[in-house]
């Protein structure tokens, strides 16, 4: 049996530590510049060497969750793993809920968690959650450590496992002896993880079986998803598209991967995507599947879904390949490779002379294009409109600046109506839908790149659940933006209400245009409170928000509730059956 | 639906087992028959499972399987290019009129007596599920007290062993 010995070298050292030491010289090791976390009676020992690291900043949030979140904004708006800590039971169980986003939308992360003394695991003891056993369907791996001798491995591992192959959280469960003990630190210099091979080259033959397709189809799509952005690959999809002249649309999770002001750009597909991506996934004859999952979101019903589409599907991870949707050229791989290599292989054809031709297809969807752009309607009553809202804080912030959302309207018309030029600017809980999220995220992106600009995009209900890390933001200077988009409302469940509950509008009305008052409560925390109620001072309010740069800013836009997010495919139905405003469907064909 | 065994080669490591057992109910699989042992490499467990499904959902959940860390390798075994066995315990009702013919039954499959009391008798057999339920089937007009069985163990026919170039060493990526 092969088995990778642990290989000493200079990083060894003889003296005598504890295994917090060791911990916080592991996550050295492991180049943290940055943690989110709260202390706790399991967590405590590690607390106390991490006064003394110079090279690892913690920040400390008002509630686990925040830690969650702010390591998942770090890790998407810098490519970098995110770290959060947490003592044992409630602070681990706080986790839960991030480290489950995290899953869901691949986010390098790694938690640390406290757990009790190893002699008091399995007793019910204070304080006691287990923390492996709950996250083990929700983490890509976990470990629980009792021994002070094993620390650095296993953060040493869970780095790897994080940031390699599809990125995802994993969770480190530290039990307090471990911690206290006495130990040496050795950091590993080969891993030992014999399950693990992630594949990252595709291979060659079906690198040439994708471009033949290309080739041959009438009407493909570049259907790129989020992976795309976890695995750099914007360069290589602008070179890709370019050279094809291929339509392109980027999912929810993909939005920045390719610039919004690309002229092959259809934009967002799925339930509120827009008319001409929806369509060309739907009439396709081939699918380029880039780091995409078929989610349900994108695809409505799947037994109607782009009915006459072949399927190439890129990516890293075999267990989504045919999961959905069958593909017709399976490729495991990192998608930026794949489309590095497809462009050689698709120039060679091109030399030889043999190109696709899309005209007919561009045709069609320049029309859906033309005749069903983006839009919205301002309220008759001279209120306030969300939508254009949220398009003036993307159009005045510019294409550096970071958006994160939370969940809801405010989070599609922030998909919508904010273009999006370069990757890692836009940042949102896609797969789990977490409200709550804006926030931290926001302020872990600012802690990353404390030059960017970062804004929050947040609804009413999303903020009230996560709003006290504003006391975090302005305690250590992390000055991000919020724009609130408050319509007193639960507003996607309302707008469900709507239309299929007969405008009953049972427990949505949050009341938030009275209580709480958002500008006194930035104020309580130390941020600059701005309201903004009229049209005409949106420009103003949103320019002196972006000149605050002392303090955290809070815009309480106060908009009109009825506002709906549009176009819409209903949760089950056909992409066919998408409704660009209410009873109002496209004609796919056009009348001559 | 048609029954698959697999046989799924992972890291003797604390949690193994809930992974592995968790993920098939996650994904609304039942198990019909499993079982765990060790291997003749000292930290490889072998879990051997027996599941009712579709071929595609059997594809999917072999490889949200294979993303489990702790999981070497998994190879399905058909029942004609494998050897498959359950053991199982049978406590049959036996006084001295009826105990000669139970022994009787035992002998025609091969099992054995591992226990006998003046009012039963505990039968001991081995083979595929197949046999076990024929004689369940033939012990049962005696009355059957009490039945343990072990899940089904199985191992390829031929000279190649599954645990070949298994466990190679990842290098550091990152």
């Amino acid at each position: 049996m092969t088995q990778a010995g642990s290989v000493t070298s200079a990083s060894e050292t003889a003296e005598t530590i504890t295994g917090a030491q060791s911990l916080i010289r592991a996550l050295e090791y492991a180049d943290v510049d940055v943690i989110f976390g709260i202390p706790g009676g399991a967590i405590l020992p590690a607390y106390d060497p991490l006064m003394d690291s110079t090279k690892i900043r913690h920040i400390l949030v008002r509630h686990e969750q925040a830690a969650g979140h702010a390591a998942e904004g770090y890790a998407a708006a810098t490519g970098r793993v995110g770290v959060c800590m947490a003592t044992s039971g409630p602070g681990a169980t706080n986790l839960v809920t991030p480290i489950a986003d995290a899953h869901m939308d691949s986010v390098p992360m790694v938690a640390i968690t406290g757990q009790v003394p190893s002699s008091a695991i399995g007793t019910d003891a204070f304080q006691e959650a287990d923390i492996r056993g709950i996250t083990m369907p929700i983490t890509k791996h976990n470990f629980l450590v009792t021994d002070a001798a094993d620390i650095p491995r296993a953060i040493a591992e869970a780095f790897h496992l994080a940031s390699t192959g599809r990125p995802g959280p994993v969770l480190v469960d530290i039990a307090k002896d471990a911690l206290q003990a006495s130990t040496s630190f050795q950091w590993p210099e080969s891993l030992n993880l014999p399950g693990y091979h992630p594949v990252t080259r595709p291979h060659a033959k079906q690198v040439r079986e994708a471009a033949r397709l290309i080739l041959e189809s009438h009407r493909p799509v570049l259907y790129v998803g989020g992976g795309v952005i976890r695995a750099n690959g914007a360069p290589a999809l602008r070179a890709l598209a370019e050279l094809t002249g291929l339509p392109v649309v980027t999912t929810l999770m993909a939005r920045g991967a390719f610039p919004d002001s690309h002229p092959q750009h259809l934009g967002m597909p799925g339930m509120h995507g827009t008319v001409s991506a929806v369509g060309a996934l739907q009439k396709s004859d081939l699918l380029v599947t880039l780091g995409a999952r078929f989610d349900d979101r994108v695809t409505g019903k799947l037994a109607s879904f782009a009915p006459d589409a072949s399927v190439i599907h890129v990516d890293i991870d075999p267990a989504e390949i045919s999961k959905n949707r069958y593909a017709d050229v399976p490729i495991v791989g990192d998608v930026g490779e794949f489309m590095t290599e497809l462009v050689a292989v698709l120039q060679a054809e091109y030399a030889a002379g043999r190109h696709g031709d899309y005209a007919a297809w561009w045709s069609t969807i320049n029309h859906w294009r033309d005749t069903y752009p983006l839009g919205y309607d301002l309220p008759d009553d001279g209120g306030l409109s969300p939508q254009l809202v949220i398009e003036r804080v993307g159009a005045l912030s510019g294409p550096e600046a970071i958006f994160a959302s939370g969940v809801g309207q405010h989070q599609m018309w922030a998909a919508q109506f904010i273009n999006y030029e370069n990757p890692r600017t836009w940042l949102n809980s896609g797969g789990l839908g977490t409200m709550g999220y804006a926030v931290p995220a926001a302020m872990g992106a600012k802690v990353g790149l404390p030059d960017t600009t970062v804004w929050a995009i947040d609804g009413d209900g999303c903020f009230q659940m996560t709003n006290q890390e504003l006391a975090t933001c302005t305690i250590n200077n992390i000055p991000i933006k919020v724009a609130l988009i408050n319509n007193s409302s639960l507003g996607m469940v309302r707008q469900w209400q709507t239309l299929f509950y007969d405008k009953r509008y049972s427990q949505t009305d949050l009341q938030s245009h009275r209580f709480p008052d958002f500008v006194k409560l930035a104020e309580a925390y130390g941020c600059h409170g701005l309201q903004c109620d009229s049209p005409d001072q949106v420009d103003v309010t949103i320019e002196k928000a972006l000149a605050l740069n002392d303090a955290p800013v809070v815009i309480d836009f106060v908009v009109h509730k009825d506002a709906m997010v549009w176009p819409m495919v209903a949760a089950g139905a056909s992409n066919d059956d998408i409704l660009v405003a209410r009873e109002m469907a496209p004609k796919w064909e056009r009348e001559d | 639906m048609s029954r698959h065994t697999l046989s799924v080669l992972v890291e003797d490591k604390p949690g193994v087992l809930a992974r592995v057992s968790s993920l098939f109910s996650r994904r609304g699989f039942n198990i019909e028959s499993l079982a765990v042992g060790p291997t003749e490499e000292p930290e490889v467990s072998r879990i051997t499972i027996v599941v009712t499904v579709e071929s595609l959902p059997l594809e999917q959940v072999t490889k949200q399987l294979n993303k489990l860390i702790n999981v070497l390798k998994i190879v399905e075994l058909d029942d004609d290019s494998a050897v498959q066995r359950q053991i199982m315990l049978v406590k049959v009702k036996a006084d001295s009129h009826s105990r000669s013919q139970i022994l009787e039954v035992a002998q025609l499959f091969r099992a054995k007596i591992v226990d006998v009391a003046l009012d039963a008798v505990t039968i001991e057999a081995t083979g595929k599920n197949d046999k076990l339920a024929a004689l369940l089937r033939t012990l049962e007009p005696y009355g059957i007290k009490e039945i343990v069985q072990s899940g089904l163990v199985a191992l390829s026919r031929g000279g190649r062993a599954i645990t070949d170039r298994s466990l190679r060493p990842v290098d550091r990526t990152a």
